[in-house]
């Protein structure tokens, strides 16, 4: 995957990158790079080391082994995986929306329009429900227009149909703004549907290249069981006929799902109602 | 008009409570009121250091701060002992080593009384120059940081990620707490420091929807604070530290009758 890609667009690299805590490897060897107008997205089981690999990428925690390279002058927008805000902090969504910088009233009630919560401007963050919370972190990190936005399972607590139209627009940002996005997910259907690049983690890098070589390969089977595989094999097929009809799919990474939304005639029945059925 | 005892006691205890105010939320925020308090008790050993090298109080009170706050952080990264126990550990040695090394002081006879609770009629016209040339440095300071430090205190991987140096950041924080208690610990003593930090600012906490407005309600109700505890003390002849103090927890006593519903409809 790295011999195709435009070096010099390239946002963040890893070389053979590892971290190590209390005597134990939490990831090593992996090898990533990502460019702009890239979506890498981190597979794996828990505890494989995904956080981990995006916390080094982001210089959170300084690799023990290997190298970590990062465009000079990047912009990052950030979704960590949790955020503890204690009770004692009063913070409202608009302030939430200026944590690391002031933002005109216009910027911040485009970017809470965009993940669905504009009525939610005024609300103290301690009042908000998990998804509306996560909602509130997803535009915060879009807000300051990164180069680079990197979301640690952004979608938790988010209900199905709102997840759909999330990982959406992560896709339209980054169409609209050519930015890098670097997503952790396990929710392996509804992620794929915009990836350019799976990586499939287990303490060091398993495989990893378009959505539909990742789901062919044995290691992704052994990771996830067969029926992981077979399921999503199952999804795939079950689509197959979106992009043989309207033929507009962009890429490998584009014919899984969702973005059929946007322009197939064929789909217009209930996606929620089938990937519950795959699950 | 500084040439009265209780106008400069009011003076001093204005200044103080404008940056108790903002840096006492910060204390809340990062569940630092501990850590605030082992300093502030360390602040002691900093009085007789600075009495055995003939050297400026707070000077000496400024530098032993900072580096038990630097022994705190270090001692938490080997991460041994709980913080929790560590701060106990540390808190109260502290104060113990400093109470014993003033005694053994020769030829100098030290009130402790005002070394523990603070002699805030005491005040003079150098001590309020101290305050207030030591306070705007301090406040200057904190609204240069104010936005990353906050940042860090939500998150700190999203500072870090972001660009925003949450580790300096903090250090300089803690630079500035020891700076606070150096200046403060004329007026209220090691023992009630932290109160006046962390008193006001929960006060203020039901009353705020925003950071900034619950650090300028913390200043507000700590000057209140002041006026009705210098006043009480002078009325009914208390020492004044205590009664400032109490009197803070008056003021949180009545900003926790008010209720939620109205904070958020009336300031929204």
């Amino acid at each position: 995957m790295h011999g195709k890609k435009d070096v010099s667009a390239q946002l963040v690299r890893l070389e053979n990158a590892g971290v190590r805590r209390d005597g134990r490897w939490l990831v090593r060897g992996v090898d990533l790079s990502l460019t702009r107008g890239e979506i890498v997205t981190l597979i794996g089981p828990n505890g494989s080391g995904k956080s981990t690999t995006v916390k080094a990428a982001l210089g959170i925690i300084a690799p023990d082994e290997g190298r970590v390279w990062r465009a000079p002058g990047l912009k990052i927008g950030y979704v960590p995986q949790k955020i503890a805000l204690d009770r004692s902090l009063p913070m409202t969504v608009n302030r939430l929306m200026q944590l690391t910088k002031r933002h005109p009233a216009s910027a911040i009630a485009n970017v809470l329009g965009r993940v669905g919560i504009p009525h939610l401007a005024g609300a103290p963050v301690q009042t908000l429900s998990g998804g509306e919370f996560q909602r509130a972190l997803i535009a915060r990190a879009l807000i300051g227009k990164p180069d680079l936005l990197v979301l640690d399972e952004p979608v938790q607590g988010v209900d199905f149909s709102g997840e759909v139209a999330l990982y959406d627009l992560i896709g339209d940002i980054r169409d609209e703004t050519g930015c890098g996005v670097l997503l952790i997910s396990h929710d392996l259907h509804v992620v794929m549907a915009r990836t350019d690049t799976v990586v499939c983690l287990n303490g060091h890098v398993c495989c990893s290249g378009t959505p539909d070589m990742v789901a062919a390969s044995g290691e992704y089977a052994a990771l996830f069981g067969p029926r992981a595989a077979e399921t999503l094999a199952v999804y795939r097929h079950h689509h197959d006929h979106t992009h043989l009809a309207d033929g507009t799919v962009r890429d490998a990474a584009g014919h899984l799902h969702f973005d059929h939304h946007a322009h197939g005639p064929h789909c217009d029945h209930d996606h929620a109602e089938e990937t519950r059925n795959h699950a | 008009m500084l040439e009265s005892f209780f106008t400069r006691a009011l003076i001093a205890g204005i200044g103080l409570a404008a940056v108790t105010g903002p840096l006492g939320s910060f204390i809340v925020w990062r569940r630092m009121a501990y850590f605030g308090d082992t300093m502030a008790h360390s602040a002691i050993l900093g009085v007789a250091l600075a009495l055995f090298f003939s050297i400026s109080p707070v000077v000496g009170v400024f530098v032993i701060a900072v580096v038990v706050a630097l022994i705190l952080a270090f001692l938490q990264r080997r991460g041994t002992l709980s913080a929790d126990s560590l701060l106990g550990l540390l808190s109260h040695s502290a104060l113990a080593l400093g109470l014993v090394m003033v005694s053994l002081m020769p030829h100098v006879r030290v009130d402790l009384m005002g070394l523990l609770f603070g002699d805030i009629l005491a005040v003079s016209v150098t001590d309020l120059a101290i305050i207030y040339g030591g306070g705007i440095a301090v406040l200057g300071v904190l609204a240069w940081l104010w936005r990353p430090l906050l940042a860090g205190t939500v998150s700190t991987e999203i500072a870090q990620a972001e660009g925003l140096s949450p580790e300096r950041n903090t250090l300089i924080f803690t630079v500035l707490l020891a700076a606070l208690i150096a200046i403060a610990m004329k007026l209220l003593g090691v023992l009630l420091i932290t109160a006046m930090l962390i008193i006001p600012a929960t006060a203020a906490r039901r009353l705020a929807r925003t950071p900034e407005a619950m650090a300028l309600y913390a200043v507000l109700g700590g000057i209140a604070a002041v006026l009705m505890g210098l006043w009480a003390s002078f009325h009914f002849n208390t020492p004044s530290g205590p009664t400032i103090v109490v009197a803070a927890l008056g003021v949180f006593a009545v900003t926790s009758l008010v209720p939620l519903e109205w904070r958020n409809k009336e300031l929204k």
